[in-house]
């Protein structure tokens, strides 16, 4: 997989952007942002690159990278299922819709699949309150669950 | 000019987006094209009307008639009966829209009624995405009254005499932060906006930002040029990518028309704005860590001082106001100062946002006058507990804020009000609970938030909060001891006040404030190992009720532990707790409601 999206063609792509960005004042996390979305995740290939292209020690790239939740350092899977737990989805019981989404797909928190094929999140609020408690499986938004709706939901993402 | 005799108003907030109302959006233009009707009504995506819970809305004007819960197969009828024919489709309205026979417009509904939209203003009024929408609601009048007719000296005192405070949980007043920084000395100075909205379950920055980016855009020239600033950036949560898209629009149409960039209004100021994208801090929130993470650095506070207002972002004078702060400006400049002070209590001038949510109907935002009760916001505004359930707590100010109860609903809601109950006003969230809600369930769960999403950087927050959620743990797992109790609220005044920044100052608060209205509940943890609500899993029993089981089985049939023994028809079935691990899969099965959980 990681060979995979280390092809030429990306870093290309990021050698580009960082060229744009170079001289413009904390120009780090918006390259990391880019390179978040060309990669996917953004390996230590990836910081080595970034730190070339912007003088910056790869020491310090690692503790951005690191310290946001955004960024990751391995790839995500197929699809990425983010359960909200805000404070309004989680009086509404999000938390025993993770726990069954754990169970069915048998992956934990966090985590991704050993095929690749999901990756489990716990969100924040993604501010779509009035459909709580709220999944997202990457773009789709699915609202006003029970536990019950969980099984023919993933059934959509096999 | 084009002259539309019907408008119909559709919200593109997140919400409604997610619920489907962009393709409504094009079902809506389909159907208008197909009775040709495309000359004489207007189509239009708006930001958020507010009531989430009824998403997605549609208005239609003149008639102000409000469609709740619409579906793409209710598009033809609205277009056929009500566009074409003038019939209201009435089944379709919201359901408090219609008094007996009398259709009620969309301000006359409950949850409008009360409100008084001064930051929200423009939000699900215009297309935000279209900036002459917004100069035909006053756009830009306050930036041209400010740069023609005001100096920079009045602009600040008129913010100062508003008494307008800090909309993003402190409280500071606007007005003297303006002035700090305009004092400060420096050849360069910043105003930032901070839209990194991370209270779960609050929304309401993000949805000015979708609704009415311009507001932000003009607050930020007029405070660049009050205090001598020509560059501004908005720091904005990239998981808002909605918000961040029309910020982008809204920016670039604003360079276009010249109300940013060089020589503003003929008047000689410069003033630019830039986006930058938060990456999933909360700790970003706080002023002086989002300063650190738009210079590129790990979001972690600063201490203070030097304030931002003397030493903030690459070390120059910076101005940080929160995104509903800016959205009341525009309205201060042009309506007054007194106008906006003749709102809200002595110390808590104008209106505040609050996104409703949690076991209340009207799930939404909602912008209410300083000084309106918990209980006319709960019960006025929101519609009540649904479910018949009774009322609990109210929860405001996030994870750095405190549960409010019953006893307390009637208190005037103001920064003060709310910080002698244990709580604060924090950016807005206000989240309501019901019976079901275990309260030592809810401290867990903010721990859980802070904990997470401590810097590191100081040790009371990074080992403090970490042994107090242990200790929560403890309890709601059934292994806590009265001793906790005290080592909990210890702790919790310990890091309160050694923590070093607004983060790790506030994070003991919801256990603080539902210790002290809800001690009984962790007494019964602890002592009896039991939870009242009956949340806490592992105190949890499940028992099926001897008179109520019909002997039908599919409890039985359900257990994924082969837990639960009977003979169908002929002896009541039982749950062995040994076996049990607690799924609640025969409770959820049972048809005749005869399993409990205590």
């Amino acid at each position: 997989m990681s060979k995979h999206i280390l092809m030429k063609e990306n870093f290309e792509k990021l050698d580009q952007f960082i060229v744009m960005q170079k001289d413009k004042k904390g120009a780090l996390i918006p390259v990391l942002n880019e390179a978040q979305k060309i990669f996917g995740c953004v390996p230590i290939e990836v910081q080595k690159k970034i730190s070339e292209g912007l003088n910056i020690s790869l020491a310090e790239i690692y503790g951005v990278v690191t310290f946001y939740a955004q960024f990751s350092l391995v790839p995500k899977g197929e699809y990425t299922i983010g359960v909200c737990l805000g404070t309004a989805c989680y009086v509404k019981g999000s938390q025993k819709i993770l726990d069954r989404i754990k169970k069915e797909i048998n992956v934990e928190v966090g985590k991704t699949s050993p095929d690749g094929k999901y990756t489990l999140e716990a969100t924040r609020c993604i501010g779509a309150c009035g459909l709580a408690p709220v999944i997202t499986i990457n773009e789709d938004v699915y609202g006003r669950l029970v536990e019950g709706d969980v099984p023919e939901i993933l059934k959509k993402y096999e | 000019m084009e002259i539309f005799r019907s408008h119909v108003l559709i919200c593109g907030g997140t919400g409604c987006t997610s619920s489907g109302s962009q393709t409504l959006i094009e079902t809506f233009h389909k159907e208008l094209e197909k009775n040709d009707l495309t000359n004489e009504v207007k189509v239009v995506k708006t930001g958020c009307f507010g009531l989430c819970e009824a998403g997605p809305i549609v208005i239609v004007y003149p008639e102000g008639a409000f469609y709740s819960h619409v579906k793409i197969e209710d598009v033809k009828r609205i277009t056929e009966e009500h566009l074409l024919k003038g019939r209201i489709v009435k089944e379709l309205l919201f359901k408090e829209a219609i008094e007996e026979d009398k259709i009620r417009s969309i301000n006359e509904v409950d949850f409008y009624k009360k409100q008084k939209r001064v930051a929200l203003k423009n939000c699900g009024v215009i297309n935000p995405e279209e900036i002459k929408e917004y100069i035909a609601f006053d756009g830009y009048k306050a930036l041209g009254k400010a740069l023609t007719e005001m100096t920079r000296e009045e602009v600040i005192d008129e913010v100062k005499k508003s008494g307008l405070r800090g909309r993003g949980g402190g409280g500071f007043p606007t007005g003297l932060k303006w002035e700090f920084t305009y004092k400060a000395k420096g050849d360069q100075k910043y105003v930032v906006c901070n839209a990194d909205e991370g209270d779960p379950g609050a929304f309401m920055d993000r949805s000015v930002l979708e609704g009415d980016p311009h507001a932000v855009i003009e607050a930020m020239v007029i405070a660049g040029y009050a205090i001598g600033a020509n560059q501004g950036y908005i720091y904005v949560r990239a998981e808002y990518p909605i918000a961040v898209h029309r910020l982008e629009i809204a920016i670039n149409q604003a360079r276009e028309y010249g109300l940013l960039g060089k020589n503003i209004f003929d008047k000689g100021f410069d003033f630019d704005l830039e986006i930058r994208l938060g990456a999933g801090a909360f700790v970003c929130g706080e002023e002086t860590a989002l300063l650190n993470s738009i210079e590129g650095k790990r979001g972690m506070p600063r201490p203070r001082p030097p304030f931002p207002a003397n030493k903030g972002l690459w070390g120059k004078p910076t101005m940080l106001n929160n995104v509903e702060t800016y959205a009341n400006i525009t309205k201060i400049i042009l309506n007054g100062s007194d106008w906006f002070a003749g709102m809200g209590t002595e110390k808590s001038k104008g209106t505040k946002v609050f996104a409703l949510g949690g076991k209340i109907n009207n799930t939404g935002l909602v912008e209410i006058p300083m000084g309106t009760t918990l209980r006319e916001v709960i019960y006025e505004i929101g519609g009540g507990i649904p479910n018949g359930r009774a009322f609990k707590a109210v929860q405001t100010g996030g994870p750095s804020g405190g549960c409010i109860t019953a006893d307390h609903l009637d208190t005037p809601i103001d920064y003060d009000n709310l910080i002698a109950l244990g709580s604060m006003m924090g950016s807005g969230g206000m989240i309501v609970m019901d019976e079901d809600n275990c309260m030592v369930d809810i401290a867990r769960f903010f721990l859980d938030f802070t904990v997470d999403e401590s810097c590191g950087k100081c040790p009371p927050c990074r080992i403090g909060t970490k042994r107090m959620l242990e200790i929560l743990n403890k309890i709601t797992s059934g292994n806590g001891e009265m001793k906790d109790l005290d080592r909990l609220e210890k702790l919790a005044k310990n890091i309160k006040a050694s923590a070093l920044c607004g983060l790790g100052q506030t994070a003991p608060n919801p256990v603080l404030s539902t210790l002290r209205y809800f001690r009984h509940e962790y007494e019964a943890h602890v002592t009896e190992k039991r939870c009242p609500a009956g949340v806490c899993k592992e105190l949890l029993a499940y028992t099926i009720d001897s008179e109520l089981c019909k002997k039908c089985g599919i409890c039985a049939g359900k257990c994924p532990t082969s837990c639960i023994d009977g003979v169908k028809g002929k002896e009541v079935y039982k749950i062995d707790t040994e076996k049990c691990i607690k799924c609640g899969a025969c409770m959820e099965a049972c048809p005749f409601n005869a399993i409990d959980k205590k």
